[in-house]
């Protein structure tokens, strides 16, 4: 039997912890409200700020919390549903891995915020961005504080809509609108699911509070890998799968690019598609109950980071590049969740919102420089006109590749190190994941910052490096990047593992089910240091290749319209998954929505409502000849109307 | 002096219901056939005294007086119906210079 430690209720802290999610919700309100009417510096200023005020206050926290003792605590505002045994309310639990989540969403969040206001500056719906953004933060925070999966749910669905709103968020090209609407379809499928796992939980346990729920899971030794904990976990992965793009729910990822490049880093790099993570970890009691799910997430995860890296290596669009990595690496953090290194998922999590949002933002740069070209074909030696955004992104690509000392370095390899113990095959396609991530990322910064420059000759005119209020979030970001893998030195070298003894508390009640995957890596020192060498060997090899290909021998990608072999055509044409989906089920739902269109809809219901119009109508028409203007006639009617109703009385009635 | 009831029984109730009917039917044929306004006007008033006739006679033979305070009503409600009536009669023979119903066909369809 698991001894119970409930957090403790802390409610001076209410107005403090209402206070980070409420100041992006007052920003968006005020920003949302004033569009157009507020001046530009003045709405930059309240969508920064707001978020900046969020983020000192989460630090804040943060250091109470440690001082503290590292106790968690929850404080609650109201009483939000109740009804009958549901009690949901409306409260905030802070421990080790809301603080984590606090930290990093408003901390990235804030220097994107910074950004955009270069990035957007030309924009006429500079107000709306802004709104748009705040109200971002103030979901994702909801989902990260919330103290139940309702409270989660809820910001699960704001950032959704903010996902969204942004995606389409130049609604004027409808290729776009079309992108914007097919995240939010894919992210539905997954919603349901999600919530379908809620309805399980509370049926379970009678209850959604995470302290709750995990206190009654730890109690119920019976429940260890019974069908219902596989199908609660099950369905709380495909929530996950939808919101952190896993196959088959990633397609939508992608093309959520067409957003603008602030929006891509924040929200489909650095923060939204993490959800999927913190909530798996969040719930890591119930998952180690259940081995089938997990094995089945370390596969998906590592069929993710495979196919999505793949088809990073045949693409010509630098957006796209990274949004395939992004669904690479997020395949990366599920495969460590499935073998069970919660800690080590989350370490990545971090590193990769450092890394990817920097990659991205630098992407924004070049592409703000080149007159909105996202094409690497046209782009090539710009490592001179924009030095600052070259070595920033030098900087990310080098952290992604696991080059050491860099940020990725140490998560990556934290991660196969884990994935190693659990099965040396999964290790070895990990790696192979790995390598392709190190191939096409140096591709894409040969292809863009190396070589002679490829675009028209008014592109060229225009190159510039970005203002500093662009270049300053990305220093600061590659700053991180570079030694943001300090924050988990494994202890082979010797050092504390910051992150994972800091996040150790949260494993508690999973510890007293399953405590060998919380072990400390037991791995001799030369097989560490064997595999670390291999995967960094891998990365430089990767490198080179990149090198010899783009650099020595100047290679350009085919152009749109040149035939490619068949394999190079199946990868630059993302294996057809999208035409595939299309046919299998976008268009057998088109031809059921135009049957029940024409079937049901037209003939059926408009065939009654109309029906009941032509009727009255047809009848009107009709009787209206009896209204022949003659009193005498109305008169006599009425006499004998008068005289057959008394008759019928008396003889019926 | 002889209380009114009595003066209304010595004549029996089945000359009141004879009288009544005659009248009634009288003032039907007449709503029916005529076509000056003010004629078919006096028949409706007629109709209605038939029946006050005939409530008053009930009364007095059933020593109820509720028949007697219905006739009062009546003649109230024929009061302001002629009142109102002569008055569109008054209208129509301004318009039309005759107050011949057959005339007054414009309001159909």
């Amino acid at each position: 039997m698991q001894e119970i430690v409930m957090p403790f209720d802390k409610q001076e802290m209410a107005l403090l912890c209402l206070l980070i999610p409420l100041l992006p919700f007052i920003g968006f309100a005020i920003n949302g409200l004033g569009n157009r009417k507020l001046p530009k510096g003045l709405v930059g200023l309240l969508g920064c700020g707001t978020v900046l005020a969020s983020f000192l206050i989460a630090v804040y926290l943060f250091m109470d919390f440690t001082s503290g003792g590292s106790r968690p605590y929850t404080v609650s505002i109201y009483d939000w549903i109740s009804v009958g045994r549901l009690q949901i309310g409306f409260s905030f639990l802070i421990d080790q891995l809301t603080l984590f989540m606090l930290l990093m969403v408003t901390g990235i969040g804030f220097l994107i915020h910074v950004y955009s206001a270069g990035y957007m500056s030309h924009d006429e719906n500079y107000g709306k961005f802004f709104a748009y953004l705040n109200l971002f933060m103030f979901s994702m925070l909801l989902l990260v504080m919330g103290s139940n999966y309702v409270m989660m749910f809820v910001g699960w669905e704001g950032v959704g809509l903010c996902s969204y709103l942004l995606i389409g968020f130049w609604n004027k090209n409808t290729n776009y609108n079309n992108a914007a609407k097919k995240a939010f379809v894919m992210n539905r499928i997954g919603d349901l699911g999600f919530l379908l796992g809620i309805f399980l939980i509370f049926i379970t346990f009678g209850s959604v509070s995470y302290p709750e729920v995990f206190a009654s899971a730890a109690q119920t030794p019976g429940l260890n890998g019974s069908t219902v904990m596989i199908s609660i976990t099950l369905l709380l992965f495909v929530g996950a799968m939808g919101k952190s793009a896993q196959i088959p729910l990633f397609t939508w990822l992608p093309d959520a690019m067409a957003g603008p490049t602030p929006v891509s880093a924040l929200i489909h790099a650095a923060t939204m598609v993490t959800a999927g993570i913190y909530m798996v970890v969040r719930s890591n009691v119930l998952f180690i109950m259940a081995p089938t799910t997990l094995e089945f997430i370390a596969v998906i995860g590592l069929a993710t980071a495979l196919l999505a890296a793949t088809i990073g290596l045949a693409q010509n669009d630098i957006k796209k590049v990274l949004a395939y990595s992004t669904v690479s690496q997020l395949g990366y953090m599920f495969l460590a969740l499935g073998v069970m290194a919660f800690s080590s998922s989350l370490f990545h999590v971090l590193t990769h919102a450092f890394f990817k949002a920097l990659l991205f933002l630098g992407a924004g740069s070049v592409i703000h420089a080149m007159s909105n070209e996202q094409d690497i074909r046209n782009m090539g030696g710009l490592r001179k006109a924009l030095p600052i955004t070259f070595l920033t992104f030098l900087i990310g690509t080098l952290a992604i590749s696991g080059i050491p000392p860099f940020a990725g370095f140490f998560s990556k390899d934290e991660l196969l190190a884990h994935v190693f113990m659990h099965s040396k095959v999964m290790w070895f396609f990990g790696l192979l994941a790995s390598f392709m991530t190190s191939f096409y990322m140096f591709r894409l910064l040969f292809l863009t910052f190396f070589g002679s420059f490829r675009g028209t000759e008014a592109q060229r005119h225009h190159l510039h490096e970005s203002p500093a209020v662009m270049t300053i979030p990305l220093i600061v970001l590659a700053i991180l990047a570079t030694f943001g893998g300090f924050l988990g030195i494994p202890a082979v070298f010797g050092a504390d593992h910051f992150i994972g003894n800091y996040l150790s508390p949260l494993y508690t009640y999973a510890k007293g089910i399953n405590a060998t995957p919380f072990e400390p890596i037991h791995l001799s020192h030369e097989t560490e240091y064997l595999l670390m060498g291999i995967s960094v060997a891998v990365a430089v090899v990767a490198i080179i290749i990149a090198y010899v290909m783009y650099v020595k021998k100047n290679t350009v990608p085919a152009p749109e319209d040149a035939r490619l072999a068949p394999a190079h055509n199946l990868v630059y044409h993302k294996y057809y998954i999208d035409e595939l989906y299309n046919a299998l089920i976008v268009r057998p739902l088109m031809w059921m929505s135009g049957a029940f269109h024409r079937f049901v809809d037209v003939v059926l219901v408009d065939g009654v409502v109309n029906g009941v119009g032509k009727f009255v109508m047809l009848s009107g028409r009709t009787l209206r000849y009896a209204q022949s203007g003659a009193i005498g006639f109305y008169l006599m009617v009425m006499v004998f109307s008068i005289v057959l109703i008394l008759f019928l009385n008396f003889f019926i009635g | 002096m002889n209380q009114i009831p009595e003066v209304i029984r010595t004549v029996p109730l089945e000359y009141y219901l004879y009288f009544s009917s005659a009248l009634f039917v009288i003032g039907i044929i007449g709503v029916l056939t005529r076509r000056n306004a003010i004629v078919i006007f006096m028949c409706v008033e007629l109709m209605l005294n038939a029946v006050n006739i005939l409530l008053a006679a009930f009364s007095a033979y059933r020593s109820d007086p509720t028949g007697q305070v219905f006739v009062f009503f009546i003649m109230a409600v024929a009061a302001a119906e002629v009142c109102v009536g002569l008055a569109i009669i008054v209208m129509i023979y301004r318009n039309l210079r005759s107050t011949d119903v057959q005339l007054l066909n414009h309001l159909k369809w």
